[in-house]
């Protein structure tokens, strides 16, 4: 990633440039502005019909935590979005994280044929076709998915390696209480379980608090139809829980009266109540990813330090950023306003004197959660905090970045 | 002027319009799937087994079709051996059910979990192709090898639920889920 800090600085030095040009006209060039045209990019019809990004960007997804995508099945199990280059809350299509539930093939799925049945304990099952479904009335929220694998370790150097598997997009699709309410739940009913039309048709359940809270059955991403990599024609959103819980391909929903015991919901078992109860919804995380790890700072001088943070319990109210190993902390500035489970971006202007630094940051939600730090989580559960020490359920723990003297980043864990 | 002519149609057709809703709730949106349909979508099988279909399995007959239909290649001959998942634990069967691997057919609280996988979701690329027969008898093989059942052991609709698994009631509830909860009191800030 270090070889790409170079090419953005490049990339900011002509947009600036660009905008200057803009603004004067074209009768009065920028100054300092050679006098040339740049290269084009050759349009052809494709390039028309539907626009890529300029051949300069060249921030990409890799395969996460050791097992390739596709691997020698031709099956994909987890990818990992390029933090380190993002901007904003809202993660390009293309660029969003994917895992699968066991390592999936890709469906391709008709549209047009796609039904989707919802029965069980319900007055009236019903099945919709994809065009029955855009006749209800539609939401449109951002919100993040985050992998329960998405945590740092002391060998990942990146950001993208150390919390790549989660993204934030802007769905759109019908509640799913609205479905429910359709259909009719009946007494009794405490779980649901949503099932994908992929080939091993994955599985999870679900409390049917949750289903009539916030559930979205989304088949808008970003503007556009959900990516095929994404669940097209439609994934189920559960905003704030485990990503492995929004359901893609989405074929079916069965109210039930017990927690039912799929794969999926067997390979999630914990013995401890309380590892069970942190391995569900997600809690407050935030990630510094610029500066992180493996990019390099050209000297001393003022920086925005920008990261992303995120909880399952809400939206995003305050996040601290710290420049001296967790000493002190500073409020940083979230940019617009935080949405309940979304990404929220935050800046911190920072002024780098040259010396060896170690940063982190650390948000809190709307219900007070306050992100831990992995020394306050082994005291937790009285284990020492050492190498050796593992987070027990979903990792939301803060991650430190160290700065060197020589202005490279490195992760504060290794 | 104009505004509030409007306003004083517009006004009680939202109104009622909302009331409608608030009775019959229906959009009158997509159709009544068959008692048929509903039977050939359901491939959840619940811990209780009401959705189980009629067949029956041995552990003998799995044996044979464990390789017949191509689960040895994937897993290995002898369930440990492969490069897909092991499906046998390699632990001695005195260690701890939760220290002899995730696996399957000896970690899962139920049977019903390992036929209803199995049905949904092998062979690799074959899915869906196994007779219920063939699940239970897969089933079985599975189970035995794990020393979950005999070798002499009949499974259907009715045994499959009431096979004891190792773990038994060893694991942990989900806490109830209530919108606006912090995922777990007291953990640290």
């Amino acid at each position: 990633m270090g070889a790409k800090r170079p090419a953005r600085r490049e990339f900011l030095k002509s947009g600036a440039a660009l905008a200057g040009g803009l603004t004067l006209g074209a009768a009065a060039p920028a100054i300092g502005q050679t006098h040339h045209s740049p290269p084009m990019i050759k349009e052809d019809k494709d390039q028309i019909a539907y626009g890529d990004r300029s051949p300069h960007v060249t921030s990409v997804r890799i395969a996460h935590g050791g097992r390739p995508s596709p691997d020698n099945w031709g099956l994909t199990f987890h990818v990992a979005a390029p933090l380190q280059d993002s901007v904003g809350v809202i993660t390009p299509s293309s660029l969003h994280y994917m895992g699968t539930t066991r390592g999936s093939f890709l469906p391709d799925i008709d549209p047009q044929e796609h039904r989707l049945m919802i029965h069980g304990l319900v007055d009236r099952p019903l099945t919709l076709t994809m065009a029955d479904l855009k006749r209800l009335p539609s939401v449109t929220r951002l919100h993040y998915i985050e992998c329960a694998g998405n945590r740092s370790s002391r060998r990942s150097k990146t950001v993208q390696e150390t919390h790549g598997m989660t993204s934030c997009a802007e769905w759109t699709g019908v509640l799913l209480s609205t479905l429910l309410k359709e259909c009719g739940v009946k007494g009794g009913a405490s779980w649901f379980v949503a099932e994908g039309a992929e080939e091993v048709k994955g599985a999870s359940s679900m409390p049917i608090a949750k289903a009539m809270d916030d559930c979205i059955l989304a088949y808008g991403m970003n503007g556009e139809a959900v990516r095929p990599q994404q669940g097209f024609p439609v994934r189920l959103m559960v905003p704030g829980f485990e990503g492995i819980f929004h359901t893609k391909w989405l074929r079916r929903i069965k109210v039930v009266d017990r927690y039912y015991m799929n794969y999926n919901d067997y390979g999630h078992l914990d013995r401890d109540p309380k590892v069970a109860a942190l391995d569900y919804q997600i809690g407050p995380k935030s990630v510094i990813t610029f500066p992180s790890g493996g990019q390099q700072l050209p000297g001393r001088g003022f920086y925005e330090i920008s990261g992303l943070a995120w909880s399952g319990g809400g939206a995003i109210k305050k996040v601290e950023v710290s420049t001296d190993g967790g000493k002190r902390w500073n409020n940083a500035e979230i940019k617009g306003t935080a949405q309940r489970m979304a990404h929220a971006r935050f800046g911190y202007m920072w002024n780098w004197d040259g010396q060896e630094i170690e940063f982190q940051s650390r948000c809190t939600d709307e219900l007070g959660q306050v992100q831990p730090s992995r020394a306050q989580i082994a005291k937790y559960w009285n284990k020492p905090f050492d190498a050796t020490f593992s987070v027990p359920g979903l990792d939301n723990s803060i991650q430190p970045w160290r700065i060197a003297s020589d202005g490279s980043v490195t992760n504060g864990f290794a | 002027m104009a505004l509030l002519k409007v306003l004083a149609f517009a006004l009680p057709a939202l109104l009622f319009g909302a009331s409608v809703l608030a009775q019959s709730q229906t959009y009158g949106v997509g159709r009544t799937p068959t008692a048929e349909e509903i039977r050939a979508w359901d491939i959840s099988i619940g811990p209780t087994g009401e959705e189980l279909p009629q067949g029956r399995g041995t552990v003998r007959e799995g044996a044979q079709l464990y390789r017949t239909k191509g689960c040895a290649g994937c897993h290995g001959a002898s369930a440990i051996d492969g490069k897909g998942p092991i499906l046998k634990s390699k632990a001695a069967p005195n260690v701890d059910v939760w220290a002899r691997g995730r696996i399957l057919p000896l970690r899962a609280p139920f049977a019903t979990t390992v036929w209803d996988y199995i049905n949904r979701a092998m062979p690799l690329n074959r899915e869906g192709t196994l007779t219920a027969d063939e699940v239970y008898s897969l089933t079985a093989y599975l189970l035995f090898i794990n020393d979950v059942i005999r070798e002499d052991e009949v499974l259907d609709a009715k045994s499959l639920p009431q096979v004891k698994m190792p773990i038994a009631s060893d694991y942990a509830s989900l806490p109830e889920w209530k919108p606006r909860m912090p995922r777990l009191k007291g953990y640290p800030h």
